[in-house]
């Protein structure tokens, strides 16, 4: 759910980063933390437990310049990725306007990438969402490791739909940016017919 | 069910803040703040300069989901307000209307029972507020007049300048 201040001339827009656990979520916002110029960045804030596994969210909010004069601002927010933390992550869709699911494209890692999308499905619906119309993005990370599934068997098994989708490695910044873009895209665009179907 | 976009014009804007800011003076706050349940910053007033809103506001909405979870779980429709107490400095927050939360940040200077007051008078006016906007962004809609979007003629052009 955006929102357009006419009064300061702002659109703040809300992105969930999406996974199983360990797939590299908290991984792509660390690496647009650090390659984003300080005057566009506000802190990062992770909720992480003390072997750094995030416990509620990361929440990193992104100034990205103006758009025919108002001032845009993503707030991207991660869920936590364990199974277990499934209440906090129906929170955290609360109100977003697009998402990312970033999966592992290790071989083991298979399942839980099918299972973290379909719960995705799930705990989207519960909020009044389809996934089959947000602004929806498929990061397919961690593709630098030698036990990968190949690309192809991915789409297949994650992107029926063939939503645009970025091969990434996060821990180096490859597709990172990419995938951000992307979804930005996809999300000014929804606003966009929002407004003209309005 | 599915809110619809929020959308803050100037009128309602100055309203709003004219009544964050006389709770700010009426309650003996250090800074008072509102925000969407969704995280997003409204308006905020009072000794701000140092203090990082943007992730306050963040933590303040994920705080209210997280406890709006605990209530759900014993039964109860929402925990309306919490409290939270530090030793120099205190936070109260408050739903609005089940749509907005206020927040006011308050020292020795003020007390509980003060805030607590004065946080039930702003909030009939910050509800009565948010009404008014709402049906306005509704009106709006109805009427299909959107001359002043800032969307109307995006392109991709646009968007990829956002990112230099």
């Amino acid at each position: 759910m955006s929102f357009i201040n006419y009064s300061s001339r702002e659109i703040n827009c809300k992105i969930v980063f999406y996974g199983p656990g360990l797939c590299g979520k908290t991984t792509n916002l660390q690496w647009i933390y650090k390659k984003t110029n300080p005057d566009s960045k506000g802190k990062m804030i992770s909720l992480a437990t003390e072997t750094e596994r995030t416990l509620f969210f990361d929440f990193l909010p992104l100034a990205l310049g103006e758009i025919r004069g108002f001032k845009t601002r993503f707030h991207l927010y991660t869920v936590p990725g364990q199974v277990f933390y499934d209440a906090s992550r129906k929170l955290i869709l609360k109100g977003v306007d697009g998402v990312v699911f970033v999966a592992d494209s290790q071989v083991e890692r298979m399942e839980a990438n099918i299972e973290s999308i379909e719960n995705l499905r799930i705990n989207l619906a519960e909020q009044g969402y389809n996934l089959d119309k947000v602004p929806f993005i498929i990061q397919y990370n961690k593709r630098d490791l030698p036990n990968v599934v190949p690309l192809e068997e991915m789409k297949k098994a994650l992107n029926p739909r063939g939503v645009p989708d970025y091969e990434a490695v996060a821990t180096d910044g490859t597709g990172v940016f990419d995938t951000l873009k992307a979804i930005a895209k996809l999300v000014i665009m929804e606003l966009k017919k929002g407004q003209d179907g309005g | 069910m599915l809110g619809s976009d929020l959308v803050m014009y100037d009128e309602e804007f100055k309203l709003i803040d004219a009544e964050l800011q006389r709770l700010l003076q009426q309650a003996n706050a250090k800074v008072v703040f509102l925000v969407d349940k969704n995280g997003q910053l409204i308006a905020a007033t009072g000794e701000t300069e140092n203090l990082d809103t943007t992730s306050l506001a963040s933590l303040t909405a994920g705080n209210i989901a997280a406890t709006g979870g605990m209530a759900k779980l014993l039964g109860e429709k929402e925990f309306s307000i919490l409290f939270h107490e530090g030793a120099r400095d205190n936070i109260h927050i408050s739903i609005i209307g089940q749509r907005v939360i206020l927040v006011v940040i308050f020292d020795q200077r003020s007390s509980l029972g003060l805030v607590r007051l004065r946080v039930k008078k702003s909030a009939e006016a910050l509800g009565s507020i948010f009404s008014q906007l709402l049906q306005k962004v509704e009106t709006e809609k109805g009427s299909g007049k959107s001359a002043d979007s800032p969307f109307a003629e995006i392109t991709d052009e646009d968007i990829d300048k956002l990112f230099g």
